[in-house]
């Protein structure tokens, strides 16, 4: 059994309340730090704990903070990144929903350390529900004197604002997440410069996931170095995964990184097996931009190492026989699912939530989108395999924000795997509108070169 | 340098593709690039000095940093958008030396010309658009694409302007120029991605003296000045530098004439497409000048503008048109050149004389006897 940090309480009937959560420990880490720590102490406390950004990319949280300019009489802002659109990400949604205190009190804590005055959570626009429960919480923090002017006697002044997006999984990229904030239409700027020196209205500003900020309260409540103490190597603490797709058990799961991830698929704990006797063909172990994974390479590295859940084991290899952790947006795929009608999806979500501010994403992503579906329909050719692989390329990396790269290398990591379930589909179009490719030899047992003596 | 004074902007040296330049701190690269100039400055479709926060949309300026600054000779590890990247110290960039930049100069390139209509033929942009310039320097022959382009209907922002959004390449100039020039901002990108579409909201009018701004700084034929549509081709027209008083705008502008008939009047670019700038403010000009002086005679013409000679319009020869110098009689050693039917004056085989003949000669002058010699 894993240690739980975040969602050890979210099972107490009635923890949406203040009450509850108040009785359950809630609030002990703005207490300790407001009465016992300096802001620069909390900072130094989250960059020892090893706290590595949730929402994707993985940055030290600790060192984004460190970033953050501090120039005389400027505000400083944090905004909490609640706009989770990633498909198969949905761990803050649970996050938020059910102990909605444990984000307002970690943003307390935050916003402490960063000097940040106004805190913004941006909310993605469809969870009407999830705002109003965020809304009520911050109500009874307000009422208790958890927010407000002078919070504690300490001095310091917090509120805390829902603003609500309106639908666009662009926003997600903190720079459009800013744009957006500000009023304007949800473009990403272009860096730099870095929100940490120019951010909202111009001034210094940190974009920090939900799951991230949460993790401050276990991280002041316990220490750093008890929080550091969880996990493999630079992969401290706990994360939220979100498990989906073909397994007995989908939801939000608590991990402390320590777990195989065979273990996390087949154990009865967390996801439990895939089901109806199937067979594991393929995962997308971190949200659905990251590389898409075979079973054998998801199950062991290209070193026949046993692949982990952590940041490190799951990104080894690179993109060449590697993936990514992402923002834990786990989702499996049985010997029953297509992986050309499955990138055709994803190429199609990247398509419609194009900014279209820079022309590589806006055009390239139309075009993939258009091929895919072509030879999902039996109507392609090899040559397109090779043009999807030219088009990927010349996407990513040449644009504005990662929006590019995230819709890039879904398709440049399935063609690189599966390719010849690619080239079936264009080499037999009748067929491959009435069965599928199957399980083929996606799970067999990769061969490991052994190691040449020097 | 003991003439340095406090105010002057400390320098810092540059090298890009090789050639190294001393610029003012806090210059980007495509700017230092310009001032090399030619095939070392990166094309932008875009950018827009004059237009503040342009650039960084259209990536055709994309160029390798192979070593970030002096102090930091780290490579960057993607490719930068010059226009958009200021320079450091001992910074060095590549352009055209670099393989990755022209993969992916090539890339962007056909990803703009994806959903373009290519219809120069009938485009009034055609011989001034900066994406053709673009397609003729960096792309490539042919499209690889193969489905249905994008369109979208024709639409009539006001009376003077028309958008032809099909030809669009969503460089948002034009809306920065609603922003920053017009007082009453109703025009900018609805919807995203490829169907993203420059609009006034829902079909308004811009009612604004400096609307006109945004045709010229269009880079395509997606704006284009409806006082002049189909009204000529702009290389059969002759620019002219003209001034007015004009109480809005600077009124320094370029006539395009066909024999003294204004056809069009626009601001005066520089070499970059940019619009000129006088006392270090952008010439914009106010759409009274634009569109309704339209007579020779409201204005002070100047003299003809220095076309660059790559561009199409400078076949005009329009300016001080010089007639070649006549070298023929010069070869002959003084003598006329004299028609082929001249060299002999009287044939040989007959001893017919060919100058007495009346007109041609045909087969019947040498067919009849000789005449006898007396």
């Amino acid at each position: 059994m894993g240690r739980k940090l975040l969602l050890e309480k979210a099972n107490v009937p009635g923890i949406c309340t203040y009450e509850v959560y108040r009785r359950e420990g809630g609030y002990r880490s703005v207490e300790k730090a407001l009465k016992s720590l300096s802001p620069d102490q909390v900072t130094e406390e989250v960059k020892k704990s090893g706290l590595r950004g949730r929402g994707g990319a993985g940055f030290p949280t600790g060192m984004k903070w460190g970033f953050l300019a501090k120039p005389e009489g400027v505000p400083r802002y944090l905004v909490v990144n609640a706009d989770e659109s990633e498909p198969g990400t949905f761990k803050d949604r649970y996050l938020m929903e059910f102990i909605p205190h444990l984000l307002i009190e970690g943003m307390i804590t935050a916003s402490y350390a960063l000097g940040s005055n106004r805190s913004y959570i941006y909310i993605r626009g469809e969870y009407v529900w999830v705002a109003e429960i965020l809304e009520r919480a911050i109500d009874e923090a307000r009422a208790n004197g958890w927010l407000g002017k002078n919070i504690l006697g300490s001095g310091f002044d917090c509120d805390i604002y829902v603003h609500r997006g309106a639908g666009a999984y662009i926003c997600g990229e903190e720079t459009a997440l800013l744009e957006s904030l500000e009023g304007k239409r949800g473009n990403p700027r272009i860096k730099p410069p870095f929100p940490a020196v120019k951010g909202l209205w111009g001034c210094p500003t940190v974009v920090n996931n939900v799951e991230t900020i949460a993790a401050v309260v276990p991280i002041i409540n316990d220490g750093a170095e008890e929080y550091a103490k969880i996990g493999i190597g630079k992969s401290t603490g706990t994360k939220l995964i979100s498990a989906c797709g073909n397994i007995n058990k989908p939801g939000v799961y608590e991990i402390d990184m320590t777990i195989s991830v065979e273990e996390f698929i087949y154990s009865d704990e967390y996801c439990g097996g895939i089901p109806a006797g199937k067979k594991l063909k393929a995962c997308i172990p971190g949200g659905s931009s990251v590389p898409i994974l075979p079973a054998n390479l998801l199950l062991k590295t290209a070193k026949g190492e046993t692949r982990m859940m952590t940041y490190e084991s799951l990104a080894d290899g690179g993109f060449v026989s590697g993936s990514m952790m992402g923002s834990g947006g786990f989702i499996v795929l049985d010997d029953s699912q297509c992986v050309v009608r499955h990138t055709y999806t994803l190429a199609r979500f990247y398509r419609h939530e194009s900014c279209g501010q820079c022309s590589p994403c806006r055009e390239g992503t139309g075009w993939m989108e258009k091929i895919l579906w072509n030879i999902e329909t039996g109507k392609g050719k090899m040559s397109d395999i090779d043009l999807l692989w030219d088009i990927q390329r010349k996407i990513e990396g040449n644009t504005i924000c990662p929006l590019g790269d995230a819709a890039a290398w879904p398709v440049a990591a399935a063609i690189r795997h599966f390719r010849d379930e690619f080239e079936w589909h264009v080499l037999h179009p009748q067929e491959a509108q009435q069965r599928n490719y199957g399980l083929m030899h996606y799970a067999d047992p990769i061969h490991v070169p052994n190691p040449v003596m020097a | 340098m003991s003439s340095d004074t406090k105010n002057t902007i400390p320098t810092v040296k540059v090298t890009i593709d090789n050639i190294t330049i001393e610029v003012p701190a806090g210059t980007t690269i495509l700017n230092a690039a310009r001032q090399i100039g030619g095939d070392v400055t990166p094309p932008a479709m875009c950018y827009y000095s004059k237009l503040e926060g342009s650039g960084g949309k259209c990536r055709t300026c994309l160029v390798e940093v192979a070593a970030g600054s002096a102090a930091d000779p780290r490579p960057m590890p993607k490719l930068v958008a010059s226009c958009r990247t200021g320079v450091m110290d001992g910074m060095v960039v590549k352009n055209i030396t670099s393989d990755k930049v022209k993969d992916a100069r090539a890339g962007v390139v056909e990803f703009l010309l994806l959903n373009h209509p290519l219809d120069c033929p009938v485009c009034d942009q055609a011989g001034e658009c900066h994406l053709q310039d673009l397609g003729y320097e960096h792309g490539k022959e042919g499209t690889r694409y193969e489905f249905e382009r994008r369109t979208f209907e024709k639409e009539d922002i006001g009376p003077y302007i028309q958008l032809h959004m099909t030809r669009c390449i969503l460089c948002y100039r034009c809306t920065y120029v609603a922003d920053q020039l017009t007082d009453q901002r109703v025009h900018g990108v609805l919807d995203r991605g490829d169907h993203a579409e420059i609009s006034t909201h829902i079909s308004k009018a811009i009612d604004n003296n400096f609307s006109g701004n945004m045709i010229d700084v269009c880079p395509v034929g997606a704006l284009t000045d409806k006082t002049f549509r189909f009204k000529n081709r702009v290389w059969f027209t002759k620019p002219v530098l003209a001034h007015r008083d004009c109480p809005d705008c600077c009124g320094k502008v370029t006539l395009w004439q066909r024999g003294d008939e204004v056809l069009r009047v626009t601001a005066r670019k520089d070499e970059w497409g940019e619009v000129c700038s006088y006392d270090g403010k952008p010439g914009w000009i106010c759409n009274t000048c634009r569109f309704d002086k339209k007579a020779a005679s409201d204005w002070v013409i100047e003299g003809p503008v220095n076309v660059n000679r790559h561009s199409v319009i400078s076949q005009g020869h329009y300016s001080a048109l010089q007639t070649p110098k006549e070298t023929l009689p010069e070869v002959m050693g003084g003598r006329a050149p004299k028609l082929m039917m001249d060299i002999h004056d009287v044939s040989e085989v007959n001893k017919i004389e060919l100058s007495q003949l009346p007109g041609a000669a045909t087969g019947s002058d040498f067919n009849s006897p000789a005449p006898k010699e007396a």
